[in-house]
C-alpha cells in the first residue's frame, strides 16, 4: 500500500505548492459544491447555510470553544491514522481505539478518587494510550507476521470494541441501581479542568464550553509527531518502511517491528480522545462517546497531507462543521446534523479518493503557461494497494 | 420432539430471513472483490438502497418501482466508485468508505427534508412492500407431522426477494465459474495485464463487475426497508454491510462457503435473540454481547490464518495502470 495524499506528484511537472495547497483546495471546493447541490436539493439556500454553520462556529466565543473541543478529537484521530499512512498502513480502527482509550482513561479515574488531578490526568494520558495502543496492537501484529489485511482486522475489531464496552456498560461497570448503561460520575476532584477554569488561574476570563487542557496536550502531540518523523532514526525507519518496504528490508530495516509500532502510536493517538471526552467532559465512561470520531479522522489526515500543521488545519476545519453543523435544526426545519456527514463523505472522497481528479487539466495549465518541455510522462502515483 | 422440531425450524426460518440480505450483499461484493476492485462501501450502497426504494414505494405506492428505485441507487454508488478507483486509480478503502460516510448522512438528510418524520420514510401500506410468496397445497400439508410444519415455517410466506437470492446465489455459482464473463472476472482479479494482453479491457471488465455489485446490494437494501421491513429508519443497515464483508472473507471469495458463512453468522444472530438471559448448562448465561461479536472474531481468526486461510484474489485493490 503506497503512501496516501503524500502530495507529491511527478517532479519537475509543476511546482510543489500545487501538490500540497492547490490540489487539496480545489478538492475541497468541488466538495463543498456538491455539499451545496444537496442543500439545494432539499430546498434551502446553500450560500445561507453555509455561512450560517461559520458564523455558529466561530461567531461568539463560546462556539469557538465547542468548535476548538471538536477540533481536539479530530487532532488525535488525524495524527493516528496519519501515523499509520506514513507506514503504509491504513488504520480504519481510530473509533475502536479511541472507544478503548475512553475506558482506560476511565478506569483511571475511577480508581484514583481523591488523588490530585494532575496526577490522575498524567496516569489517564499514559493509560489511554496504553488501551488504545492495545487494540491497536492486535491487528497490526497480524498484520506484521500473518499478514492480514489491516483494513479488514481493524473493521473487525472496531465491532469487537463496540460489543466489549457494551458489555462491560451493561454488565460490569454500570453504576449499582441505575438503568442507563454508565459508570458512575468521576469524583469532581480528579476531572480534567475546562480551559476556561484554567485559563481563569491566570486571571483570563474565557466563555464556558467544553475545551479542555486536552487540546494543549493535541499541539503537544502535533509537535511531537513532527520530532519523531522528521528528526528521529525510528520516524525514518518508518516512513522508509511506509515509502518502499523491500528497500526497507535490504537497508536492515525490519518491516514487520515498525508495522507494529506504528500500530501502538495510532493506537495510543486515537486513545487519547478519551481523555478529551471521558476525562474533560463527560467525567463518566458511557455508551458510544465516540461517535465516529476515527472516521473523521480519516478525511483530517487526507485533508491535511499527513502532515501535522496540515492535520490542525483539516480538524479545525471539521471542528467547525461538527459545531456549526450541529447549530443548523435551530434555524432550519429541513435540516439536522447529518448533513456534516455528508460533507465529511465528500470531502473524503474528493480530497482522498479523487486527489488527482484536476491533477491533469492543472498540469497541462503549467505546461501551457510555461511553455517548457512537456512533463515527465506517466499517469499519477496509484493510491495505494 | 415436535416442540424442538418448531422451535429449530422457527430458528432456521428466522436464519433464512436474516441472511437474506448479508447473502445478497456478500455476493455483490464476490463479483467486484473477484474483479480486483476491493469494495468496504456494501454497507453504504445498502443504506442507499434500503432509503430510495422505501422513499419511492411510499411515494408511487408501487414496491417494484421501489425496488428499481434501490437498485439505481447501488448502482449509481458503485459506478462513483468505479470513477473513483477505476478511472482515476484512487484508493479503493478511501472511496469506499467515503461512501459509506456520504450515504450514511444522505440517506437521514433527504429522508428528513422529503418525508419530515425525523429521518425516517413513513410506514409504508402493505401493497408498497414487496409482496410475500403463498405457495400452494398448505392445506394438503398442514396435516401431516413433519412437513406441515416445515412447510409452515420454512418454504411458504417468503418474500420474493428470498427466492430470488436463490437464483443469485445459483446463477452466480454459474456465471463465475461456468461463462466466459466469469472466467475473464476471475482473471481480471488474478492477473489484469494478462487480460489486457488478451485484448479485453480491463477497466470495462471492472466496470461491469461494479454495477453487479450496486444491483445487488440496493436489492439487499430494498429487501431490508420494503421486504423484511416496512419503511426505511435511520441507521437501518446497522453494519450488515460489514459482517457481508466479513462473511465474504470467511467464505474465500467463493459462493458455497460465502453462502455458508452468511448462514453461519445470520444464525448466530438469530440465536441470540432466543438466548438473553437463558442459563445454559456448564457457562451460566452467556452475554449477548459475546454472541454478537463472535461473527467478527471469527473472521479476525481466519484471516490470521488460525483457521483455514483466506486468501484474496490476487490484483483485489491495485489499480491497474497499462505499461507505455
Amino acid at each position: 500500500m503506497g503512501l496516501i495524499g503524500s502530495g507529491k506528484g511527478q517532479p519537475g511537472a509543476v511546482p510543489g505548492w500545487v501538490g500540497y495547497a492547490l490540489l487539496p483546495l480545489l478538492n475541497l471546493v468541488a466538495a463543498f459544491v456538491l455539499s451545496g447541490l444537496v442543500i439545494l436539493v432539499i430546498g434551502e439556500n446553500p450560500v445561507d447555510v453555509l455561512s450560517l454553520m461559520l458564523s455558529e462556529a466561530i461567531g461568539y466565543p463560546e462556539a469557538i470553544g465547542y468548535t476548538l473541543y471538536y477540533a481536539t478529537d479530530y487532532i488525535f484521530t488525524g495524527l493516528a491514522v496519519a501515523i499509520a499512512f506514513h507506514c503504509g498502513l491504513f488504520n480504519i480502527g481510530g473509533e475502536g481505539q479511541a472507544y478503548l482509550g475512553g475506558l482506560g482513561a476511565g478506569l483511571v479515574a475511577l480508581v484514583l478518587t481523591g488523588w490530585p488531578w494532575p496526577v490522575v490526568a498524567v496516569l489517564a494520558v499514559l493509560a489511554s494510550a496504553l488501551f488504545g495502543a492495545a487494540w491497536a496492537f492486535i491487528p497490526g501484529w497480524l498484520q506484521a507476521k500473518r499478514g492480514s489485511h489491516i483494513v479488514i482486522t481493524t473493521i473487525m475489531f472496531n465491532f469487537i470494541a463496540a460489543s466489549l464496552m457494551t458489555w462491560l456498560l451493561v454488565d460490569v461497570l454500570i453504576r449499582p441501581g441505575s438503568q442507563s448503561p454508565e459508570t458512575r460520575e468521576f469524583d469532581p476532584g480528579v476531572w480534567l479542568p475546562s480551559m476556561d477554569r484554567a485559563l481563569g488561574w491566570f486571571g483570563i476570563e474565557i466563555a464556558a464550553s467544553p475545551l479542555n487542557l486536552s487540546f494543549l496536550w493535541a499541539l503537544a502531540c502535533c509537535a511531537l509527531f513532527h520530532v519523531f518523523l522528521r528528526r528521529t532514526r525510528w520516524g525514518y525507519e518508518l516512513r522508509t518502511v511506509g515509502r518502499n518496504e523491500r528497500a526497507a528490508v535490504y537497508a536492515g530495516i525490519s518491516p514487520s517491528r515498525n508495522i507494529v509500532t506504528a500500530m501502538l502510536i495510532s493506537g495510543a493517538l486515537a486513545g487519547f480522545v478519551g481523555v478529551n471526552d471521558i476525562l474533560g467532559v463527560q467525567h463518566r465512561v458511557i455508551l458510544n462517546f465516540t461517535g465516529g470520531v476515527g472516521f473523521v479522522g480519516i478525511a483530517v489526515a487526507l485533508m491535511g497531507r499527513n502532515h501535522p500543521v496540515g492535520i490542525i488545519l483539516a480538524a479545525l476545519l471539521f471542528g467547525v462543521l461538527s459545531q456549526g453543523g450541529g447549530q443548523l435544526s435551530f434555524d432550519y426545519p429541513t435540516i439536522n446534523r447529518e448533513l456534516v456527514m455528508v460533507i465529511q463523505g465528500l470531502v473524503i472522497l474528493f480530497a482522498g479518493a479523487m486527489e488527482n481528479l484536476f491533477r491533469p487539466q492543472v498540469e497541462a495549465l503549467f505546461r501551457r503557461r510555461g511553455g517548457g518541455e512537456p512533463a515527465a510522462a506517466g499517469p499519477a502515483k496509484p493510491g495505494g494497494s | 420432539m415436535e416442540d424442538a422440531l418448531l422451535l429449530a425450524l422457527q430458528l432456521l426460518g428466522a436464519t433464512i430471513r436474516v441472511a437474506t440480505p448479508l447473502v445478497l450483499a456478500a455476493f455483490a461484493g464476490m463479483y467486484c472483490e473477484r474483479s480486483g476492485v476491493v469494495d468496504i462501501g456494501l454497507e453504504g450502497k445498502m443504506l442507499a438502497g434500503a432509503f430510495f426504494s422505501a422513499a419511492v414505494a411510499s411515494v408511487t405506492v408501487n414496491p417494484w418501482l421501489g425496488l428499481l428505485a434501490g437498485i439505481a441507487a447501488g448502482v449509481a454508488l458503485a459506478l462513483v466508485h468505479g470513477f473513483a478507483c477505476i478511472t482515476h486509480n484512487g484508493n479503493q478503502v478511501v472511496s469506499g468508505m467515503a461512501i459509506n460516510i456520504l450515504v450514511a448522512g444522505l440517506a437521514p438528510t433527504l429522508a428528513y427534508a422529503w418525508f419530515q418524520q425525523g429521518g425516517q420514510t413513513p410506514l409504508l401500506p402493505s401493497q408498497a412492500r414487496i409482496p410475500a410468496v403463498e405457495l400452494p397445497g398448505g392445506d394438503a400439508l398442514a396435516a401431516i407431522p413433519a412437513l406441515g410444519p416445515i412447510f409452515r415455517e420454512l418454504l411458504n410466506g417468503n418474500n420474493v426477494l428470498i427466492w430470488v437470492t436463490l437464483v443469485i446465489v445459483l446463477a452466480t455459482q454459474w456465471v463465475l465459474y461456468r461463462s466466459r464473463f466469469g472466467l475473464r472476472l476471475r482473471a481480471v482479479g488474478e492477473n489484469p495485464a494478462a487480460v489486457d494482453t488478451a485484448g479485453l479491457s480491463v477497466a470495462g471488465l471492472r466496470y461491469q463487475a461494479l454495477i453487479v455489485t450496486g444491483a445487488l446490494t440496493g436489492m439487499a437494501g430494498a429487501y431490508l426497508s420494503t421486504g423484511h421491513g416496512a419503511g426505511f429508519v435511520r441507521d437501518m443497515t446497522a453494519g450488515k454491510g460489514y459482517l457481508a464483508l466479513a462473511a465474504l472473507i470467511f467464505g474465500k471469495w467463493r459462493p458455497g462457503p460465502t453462502l455458508f458463512a452468511c448462514l453461519l453468522f445470520a444464525f448466530t444472530d438469530a440465536v441470540q435473540v432466543r438466548l438473553q438471559g437463558v442459563e445454559l448448562p456448564l457457562v451460566g448465561v452467556i452475554p449477548v454481547q459475546f454472541i454478537q461479536m463472535l461473527p467478527y472474531v471469527l473472521t479476525v481468526l481466519l484471516l490470521a490464518g488460525f483457521v483455514g486461510k483466506a486468501i484474496a484474489p490476487k490484483a483485489s485493490g491495485i489499480p491497474y495502470i497499462k505499461e507505455r
